[in-house]
């Protein structure tokens, strides 16, 4: 399949954009700026980015507790992410929901999510409201190989078929839920759960960039045909703890290293595209320097901006009360 | 001082008692009674029984007559001490009467032939409270902004003593359905001519009251034949002025403790203004439309902040017998446009009333419009 | 205007606002019923109590959507709708099943705007069963209003007669926060003047349903009808009540509460809900801090005792408040005689 030269410049800028964002949380966590904790995507960059080119501004998508990859490549502004998790007045969210409440519905991100499972049912929503509204969206649930495990995951697989809903299901399996590795705490595979409730059921290998699209292509396109939903599930790494200081002392030493590696995700896709001479390597690296640029430029100001009043303790906990 | 005031209400005799009537009253009114005198012989459809005195006072008011049927817990009299001046007694009665119309629905609410229905007059469905027969002309209510056939309850039953008298719910208030069209005063005079033509009256009295009186002017102008005679009481068209707090107000209230406040415009003694009967208009007022209604009538009859409709033309011009009745303390229409009316038009301005006569001084404006239309031609002349 | 059952004015209430707003939509198991059954057959139910009775036939199953006995998945979903576009109104079927959902209520519709900087409206609204009485037992049974009242973001309404509930429901409908309506299992059949237009009540106001000089009580629900009837017998003993409905728990309508005990001086509160941070002692709190001085007679709570809803008639019949126990309650706080501390 054919990507479009525009794409996969857009591709490449999120994904670079990704992960300077997460390496540069991980330096500016440490210096214990940052409030509260955060969950970083690096190494899965590919995941979202590939599953969102395949989607519009129409369309809606659910994230999870590490939404912060989800939220740029579904089109979240750079600089009101860094705001908010910074806790400043002019986050995305205000400085009231923080790195786990990330969400912006006007480009349909219905939020990252503090509950595991909490995405997958609401998502349901989403799909029913394009549905009922027929406005040819498709409504896409990213969740992790841990959330796989929530009755709310199973019972939402059960009535988007039931229902018949445009819902993309994304497991992003990175191995891990939290300290507990998937082998030990997912019975069955994902493929039989997904026959279970008999839905189709796609795989690919999440750092690859191409495979990605090329898979949540067909899975999209099929939910959005009116056929029903589709299990994508992606192979992933975490290259990271589950929150930041987590000393991972369950992985094997060499397990991070040889993902990054063997399975980076821009490496790849730079090798790729400048082999088949899609785009020029000194595009990329124009990219690269442009998002250094942003990603310094959002800490910086993300560090001066104001921090909330307290009239802001009170507002907006109702629309009217 | 008021706790000085005490009611004497119909008594319920055994379990199954719903109204009695006034076989005949055994102490004279003013005269001092003690507890356990017998009072007042009530008969029920069982038995008649002597209602002893439950308390001792001077009996100021019997305030049932002879030969009245009244529902158990109406009022029927009134005790107080001889130095409780009449007014308050006045008020007290009116104050009671009113509370006790919104939470028993009225005195006759059990009689099903004397219930308001629902009448279809071209697009309009409204709420008609047909009462009372007799030779007589009949008579027809018009009630103004905001307001329902509850502007009525105290004058109704008694304007229809031997008199057929019909109220309605105006489109867009009360129980009517909620179209008002452009929402001016020819197109409620409209509906009601079609009323008039749809119930068979060639010929009635009308009385209108604020925006009503608009109206009823209006119809005398459009439609002469059917207009006997006029009674306006506190009508618009005479004037510019309108009191746009109360009118704004009235539209926004959407709850109790508001819309009490807003009501309190429409009378002098602001104590009459309880939370029920602002509850019973919301009732109303909450209908999906009504809103609507308003802000359109308004928007039509009070442009700019002020009356569009300037109807004394209509009033110099008429050939029909015509009385004004105005409280003098009327906050929403001023009564000073009861001044320079055209020879022939018998005024009567109530002092200490304010937009409601027929609320706040209820027995004598009964006794007004009783009286004018019994004979209006002579009153013309007079 | 006619005579209504409690079901008749939910139902013509959720009809109504169905034809008016195309974006309404209605979920919950067997809100229809019937699907894919032998027989044949749509509507089968129309909710386990034949509230929602007929409105399939009018809207089609596109907006009476029957869902699997899974609430986890379908009252999130209803919140994740709410915030994409549409106004559903899910049917909880027994609010005792919350159990199964209360994530999606408490921690996504509920905190949506917040979250979001105010950037979310989510205008979602919940029906479901409450209350003793009709022998369901200990899971059936509850009276969970004030757990949800607990939770920033939620609103509450517990309507106590047909015309209230039809327009409290319209007015929670059209409201853009998430709603959690609460209908008293008992009250389905009980008949009121309801007009046949929509109409909406606003939500936090309450409503005296009687003015009295002595004593004001509060109560919810079902509770309110209960507490009429202990005014009207104490009214033939010389003791005159105020009764606040307050109508819903969240908005509470604090004034009006803080008003009428002003006025009275005296305070009873019935609450059919376990007795722990219930609504009662939220508004005695209310009051305590508030209004302290007003007070001629400590503040009275008719509740439950803390215990699960018993099954057998006689153990439930004790185990609710009931107008003799509300006569009782107001007795005691009329008799109560301040003694000067020496």
């Amino acid at each position: 399949m054919q990507i479009a030269r525009e794409t996969l410049l857009r591709s490449y800028r999120a994904m670079r954009t990704i992960r300077m964002f997460e390496e540069r949380l991980h330096v500016e966590f440490a210096t214990g700026e940052i409030p509260g904790f955060v969950h970083l995507y690096c190494g899965e960059e590919a995941s979202a980015v590939g599953v969102c080119a395949n989607l519009t501004d129409n369309d809606t998508i659910a994230s999870t507790h590490r939404g912060h990859g989800h939220c740029i490549a579904k089109g979240v502004e750079v600089g009101g992410m860094m705001a908010e998790i910074y806790g400043r007045s002019t986050g995305v969210c205000r400085g009231k929901g923080g790195s786990m409440h990330i969400a912006d519905l006007t480009c349909g991100m219905l939020g990252a999510n503090g509950i595991v499972g909490g995405g997958p049912p609401l998502i349901c929503g989403a799909a029913l409201s394009h549905k009922t509204l027929g406005d040819g969206g498709v409504a896409v649930a990213f969740y992790g190989d841990g959330a796989s495990n929530e009755g709310t995951t199973l019972e939402s697989l059960n009535l988007a078929m039931v229902w018949q809903l445009p819902a993309v299901f994304v497991v992003e399996d990175n191995g891990y839920g939290e300290a507990t590795s998937s082998s030990y705490a997912c019975a069955g595979t994902q493929q039989a759960r997904a026959a279970g409730f008999g839905m189709p059921y796609l795989e690919c290998d999440g750092s690859d960039y191409f495979a990605v699209h090329q898979a949540a292509g067909e899975a999209i396109a099929h939910a959005r045909a009116g056929k029903g939903p589709v299990m994508l599930h992606v192979h992933l790494t975490r290259w990271y703890g589950h929150f930041e200081g987590d000393a991972m002392t369950y992985r094997a030493p060499d397990e991070v290293p040889k993902a990054r590696s063997e399975h980076d995700c821009l490496k790849m896709f730079r090798e790729r595209v400048t082999q088949a001479a899609l785009l020029d390597a000194s595009v990329l690296d124009e990219i690269d320097a442009a998002v250094a640029d942003e990603i310094e430029a959002a800490v910086m100001k993300a560090k001066d901006d104001p921090l909330p009043q307290a009239p802001d303790l009170l507002a907006d906990v109702y629309v009217r009360y | 001082m008021a706790q000085d005031i005490i009611p004497i209400t119909m008594p319920k005799f055994g379990l199954a008692m719903t109204e009695g009537k006034i076989a005949g009253w055994m102490a004279p009114a003013d005269t001092d009674i003690k507890t356990g005198d017998e009072l007042v012989d009530i008969e029920t459809s069982k038995i008649t029984n002597t209602f002893e005195s439950p308390v001792t006072g001077r009996l100021r008011r019997q305030v049932a007559a002879n030969g009245e049927m009244l529902p158990v817990g109406a009022l029927i009299g009134v005790v107080a001490d001889a130095a409780v001046p009449d007014a308050d007694i006045d008020a007290f009665i009116t104050r009671f009467q009113a509370d006790f119309a919104a939470t028993s629905g009225g005195a006759d609410a059990d009689a099903p032939a004397d219930e308001p229905v629902m009448v279809t007059v071209g697009n309009h469905t409204l709420r008609v409270h047909d009462r009372g027969e007799g030779e007589e002309t009949p008579l027809v209510l018009i009630h103004g902004f905001g307001g329902d056939l509850k502007n009525w309850m105290l004058n109704h039953a008694a304007l229809a003593q031997g008199r057929r008298v019909i109220a309605f719910d105006l489109p867009g208030h009360g129980g009517s359905s909620k179209d008002v069209g452009p929402g001016t005063l020819a197109f409620f005079a409209e509906v009601t001519a079609q009323l008039l033509a749809h119930l068979g009256l060639e010929r009635v009295h009308v009385l209108g009251h604020s925006l009503g009186g608009g109206i009823a002017l209006t119809l005398a102008h459009t439609a002469p034949k059917s207009v006997a005679s006029l009674t306006l009481v506190a009508p618009a068209g005479l004037g510019q002025q309108i009191n746009m707090e109360f009118i704004n107000g009235f539209i926004e209230a959407d709850r109790v403790r508001t819309l009490q406040d807003v009501l309190k415009y429409l009378v002098h003694d602001k104590s009459l203004i309880g939370r029920r009967m602002a509850d019973d208009v919301l009732r109303y007022k909450r209908l999906d439309g009504a809103e609507a209604a308003l802000r359109t009538i308004s928007a039509a009859c009070f442009p700019n902040g002020r009356q569009g409709d300037d109807l004394r033309p209509v009033l110099e011009s008429a050939s029909l017998p015509i009385t004004v009745i105005w409280g003098r303390e009327d906050e929403i229409l001023p009564a000073a446009e009861a001044e320079n009316l055209p020879a022939g038009i018998v005024r009567h301005i109530l002092p200490d009333i304010g937009h409601m006569p027929q609320l706040e001084a209820a027995s004598t404006f009964n006794t007004l419009v009783t009286d004018f239309i019994k004979s209006p031609d002579l009153v013309k002349t007079a | 205007m006619s005579r209504k059952s409690f079901r008749q004015a939910i139902n013509e209430a959720l009809r109504q606002e169905m034809r008016r707003d195309p974006t309404v939509v209605l979920m919950g198991e067997d809100v229809a019923g019937g699907r894919g059954g032998s027989a044949g057959v749509t509507d089968a139910w129309g909710g386990v109590l034949g509230v929602t009775k007929g409105l399939l036939e009018e809207f089609g199953d596109t907006r009476v959507l029957d869902t699997p006995i899974t609430e986890a998945s379908y009252i999130g979903a209803a919140a994740g709708a709410a915030v994409t576009g549409l106004r559903p109104v899910a049917e909880l079927m027994f609010v005792d099943f919350v159990g199964s959902c209360l994530d999606q209520i408490m921690n996504q519709a509920a905190k949506f705007r917040y979250m979001f900087g105010g950037k979310a409206r989510t205008p979602l609204v919940i029906r479901a069963m409450y209350g003793a009485g009709f022998n369901a037992a200990a899971q059936h049974s509850q009276a969970l209003y004030p757990l949800f009242t607990h939770i920033p973001g939620l609103k509450v309404v517990v309507p106590s007669s047909a015309y209230e509930a039809k327009g409290l429901l319209i007015s929670a409908i059209r409201d853009d926060d998430p709603v959690i309506f609460l209908e008293n299992k008992v009250m389905y059949d009980d008949e009121d003047e309801v007009p046949d237009e929509a109409y909406t009540i606003p939500l936090g106001e309450a409503n005296l349903t009687r003015e009295g000089d002595d004593v004001t009580i509060v109560a919810f629900g079902r509770m309110v009808g209960l507490a009429n009837q202990a005014a009207d017998r104490l009214e033939k003993k010389g003791i005159s009540c105020t009764v606040i409905d307050p109508r819903t728990t969240s908005p509470l309508d604090r004034e009006t509460i803080l008003e009428c005990v002003a006025d009275t001086g005296r305070l009873v509160i019935v609450d059919e809900s376990s007795p722990r941070c219930n609504m009662a002692t939220d508004i005695a709190a209310l009051v305590a801090e508030e209004a302290f001085d007003t007070l001629r007679a400590p503040i009275r709570r008719v509740v439950p005792p803390h215990t699960p809803v018993p099954f057998a008639t006689v153990l439930e019949t004790l185990y609710l408040p009931s107008v003799e126990k509300i006569e009782a309650a107001v007795t005691a706080t009329m008799n109560h005689r301040v003694v000067e501390k020496v």
